[in-house]
């Protein structure tokens, strides 16, 4: 992954118009994300949002010191990709009309550890979770049979430790 | 004690030490409004909400406290807008207490419905909901906890009106705890400390840059100790106008795009700066690569998140400035450091003499910056000036000498024309002792001028310094400089008679057209009970200047229009 690839995780509170703020404090400040996420933690009443932005380090250091002023954010630290584990999840409908290119499509789906989770007359979705370079590989493999469709969630990351500020 | 939700926000406020509030009431704050009007709390009548905001603003900046402005749901809270983004921008702590239509109708587009918290969450260091009124006490605890420490700033409660109406058992706790909030101690690291002392103690041309951070945390005397022990002379940013008695030998006065050349070429040489309590602001710096870049910097804040942000900083210290400062100084003391003279001084004061010819008026007519010496001259040091933006604001910045922290109000940050009246107002009432004038533009004043009418009301004796060069000023200088001369809609025209119009209002009018008037009625100002508009006819032409053109350097700058 190249280096100007950042993740940054945050624990804030889980109470309305936090994601709001944040959201609104990265267009104000005009910083450019790839993904969010937001989910539960194992503390009630605390959720995580997992952003993923490209950008230099002053860059990113400014978005987390003003990400960190916001009262709901608790903690909020990058988390280095070689120390985290970080995954993201795709479904992606692929067009199968043809037998032959059907079984082709399931190897390589095999290949990836996927899973076809629905299948029509004329199309299977595959599903796929891992770092996004894994995703990106396989939507490039499976490009030339046809996508029909596609969602991604972005990335969720766990910090194998996570450090404070 | 169960009281409904109405009253509880009163009895926490009191708690909060609130004496006034500035408002206008509405229908979705009729119930607060019943409670207020059983209290001792005074409630000062604004008419129009953005004024009570920048009252609320001015009350805060002289007095140091939070300043608390209340308005209805809707259209009150919208017209608080421009209030609290100026508090914003200058981190002057205000609480703005706006009603909400009833829970049911949120969302639902009801009469009078605004999303106030969604409006102003950019310009606030919080905005919140209230959605029962058992939240009613932490959340007004909360809201003057967040805006009044740390770096300071507005903070925005939304109140349903059903929520007032609601019964809650009142507990008001001193201590709350908010998860994300950590209230600095402002101590500053010893490691960053050490690191400081190191360039200081080896700098040639030290100088301090004072923003508006220094009188936030009320740090001018250990400023003053401080560069007098290392013989550093301070400019300031707008902001930190006051920070140093502008008459100080070590002053050099405000720095940046009408700053003094002086101080903007003592920033050019200097080899160690200590900026505190500044965010590097573009007005102030002019073109990043070119400021300051013959030092090293050593930069004070409070906020982390303005260390690097603007400025590439040498030795961070996340500090408040006051802490920071003595430990500085007690360091300094410590190890027997001082300096009794040095040829940087020499320097510096070579060049205020050398340009101090450049400042005098030449030419016919009424000279703003004169006017200003004049003022300087007559009122006492404690008075508290306010300005409206533009040319009057940036003749009173650069001519009108600051003697005491606290006493120069101004919309830095925002620059929100129609200013200096309202925050007049809130000055007056923050020092009812203390004369105020608000030294405003014809333009400016035109935007806020109906609140004449609360100064009246309430026997709030300030006075307006009109300098009426009937235009857009400052834009119409850019123009004339920038522009070729084509005037694009800065020409006022038919500006009002002034003196009629406060005539009007119930105040006093008095056209001046003599430096002799000028004084006559300044001086009678003093002892006015009521609030005196003095209205001065100067001419458009008339520049701000020295000027830096912007993203030019010092080195562009234009002395003569
Ligand atoms: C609310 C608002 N609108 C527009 C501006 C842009 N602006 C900056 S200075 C200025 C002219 C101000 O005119 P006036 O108050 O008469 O002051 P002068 O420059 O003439 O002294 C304007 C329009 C502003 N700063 N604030
Ligand atoms: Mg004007």
């Amino acid at each position: 992954m190249v280096n100007d690839f950042h993740i940054i995780s945050a624990l804030v509170e889980d109470k309305p118009g936090v994601l709001f703020r944040v959201t609104s404090l990265i267009r104000r400040r005009n910083f450019n994300i790839n993904t969010i996420t937001v989910g539960a933690t194992e503390k009630e009443g605390i959720s995580r949002i997992t952003l993923t932005m490209r950008g230099d380090e002053k860059t990113v250091e400014q978005l987390i010191k003003q990400l960190s002023k916001i009262p709901d954010v608790i903690k909020i630290s990058e988390v280095k990709p070689e120390e985290s584990v970080y995954r993201e999840l795709a479904i992606i409908r692929v067009s199968a009309e043809d037998p032959l290119k059907r079984s082709d499509i399931i190897n390589y789906v095999n290949v990836f550890r996927g899973r076809i989770v629905d299948v029509s007359k004329d199309s299977l979705t595959i599903e796929i979770i891992g770092r996004p370079t894994k995703i990106n590989a396989f939507i490039e493999i499976i490009k030339g049979f046809g996508i029909i469709e596609m969602a991604r969630t972005g990335i969720v990351a766990l910090p194998r430790k996570l450090k404070t500020e | 004690m169960r009281i409904l939700g109405a009253k509880a926000i009163v009895e926490a406020l009191k708690r909060e030490k609130v004496e006034v509030i500035f408002g206008i009431p509405g229908g979705a704050t009729i119930p607060f409004y019943d409670a207020l009007y059983d209290s001792d709390i005074r409630h000062i009548l604004a008419r129009h909400e953005q004024c009570a905001a920048h009252m609320a603003d001015g009350y805060a900046r002289v007095k140091g406290v939070p300043g608390v402005c209340t308005a209805t749901s809707g259209p009150g809270a919208t017209n608080l807008v421009t209030g609290i983004a100026t508090a914003y921008m200058d981190s002057s702590p205000v609480i703005a207490i706006t009603g909400q239509v009833p829970r049911s109708m949120i969302g639902k587009d009801a009469f009078q419905e605004a999303d106030i918290v969604g409006i102003v969450t950019p310009i606030t260091k919080y905005a919140f909901q209230i959605t029962s009124a058992s939240q009613i006490p932490d959340a007004i605890r909360t809201a003057f906890i967040i805006a009044n420490t740390n770096r300071k700033g507005p903070v925005l409660i939304d109140i349903p009106k059903d929520v007032q109406l609601e019964e809650v058992d009142f507990d008001y706790s001193e201590r709350i705890i908010i998860k994300g909030y950590v209230v600095r101690s402002g101590e500053p690291h010893p490691y960053s400390i050490k690191r400081a002392l190191g360039l200081i103690m080896n700098a040639e041309r030290p100088l301090i840059i004072a923003g508006g951070g220094v009188i936030a945390s009320n740090a001018s005397e250990e400023l003053i100790k401080f560069s007098e022990l290392i013989l550093a002379p301070v400019v300031t940013t707008l902001m930190g106008k006051g920070a140093i008695p502008e008459n100080h030998p070590l002053c050099l006065g405000m720095i940046g795009m009408h700053g003094r050349v002086e101080a903007n070429k003592a920033v050019e040489e200097a080899d160690v700066i200590i900026a505190i309590g500044t965010r590097f602001g573009d007005r102030t710096t002019g073109k990043l690569e070119e400021f300051a870049k013959n030092a090293r910097i050593i930069h004070i804040d409070i906020d982390p998140a303005e260390i690097g942000k603007n400025v590439k900083v040498d030795v961070p210290i996340v500090a408040d400035a006051k802490k920071a400062l003595s430990v500085l100084y007690s360091k300094l003391i410590e190890v027997g450091y001082s300096k009794k003279e040095s040829e940087w001084i020499k320097r510096v004061n070579y060049l205020k003499e050398y340009y101090a010819p450049n400042y005098e008026e030449k030419g016919e007519g009424l000279k703003p910056s004169k006017l200003m010496k004049i003022l300087r001259n007559i009122i006492p040091g404690k008075s508290i000036i306010t300005t409206g933006v533009g040319q009057n604001q940036m003749w009173a910045a650069l001519h009108f000498k600051v003697l005491e922290p606290r006493t120069f109000i101004t919309s830095g940050g925002l620059g929100a024309m129609g200013f200096g009246l309202p925050a007049a107002i809130g000055a007056k009432v923050a020092a009812p002792d203390r004369p105020v004038f608000d030294i405003d533009g014809d333009g400016s004043f035109l935007m806020t001028e109906q609140d004449l009418a609360t100064a009246v009301s309430e026997a709030i004796p300030i006075t307006v310094i009109i300098l009426r060069n009937k235009a857009l000023g400052m834009v119409r200088q850019w123009q004339c400089l920038f522009c070729n001369k084509r005037y694009a809609y800065t020409d006022l025209g038919n500006t009002p008679d002034f003196v009629k119009l406060a005539e009007a209002y119930g105040a006093e009018g008095i056209r001046v057209e003599s430096y002799e008037e000028f004084e006559t009625v300044i001086r009678r100002s003093l002892n006015a009970e009521m609030p005196v508009v003095i209205d001065i006819p100067i001419s458009p032409d008339e520049k701000v200047l020295p000027m830096i053109p912007p993203g030019g350097s010092y080195k562009e700058v234009i002395w003569y229009g």
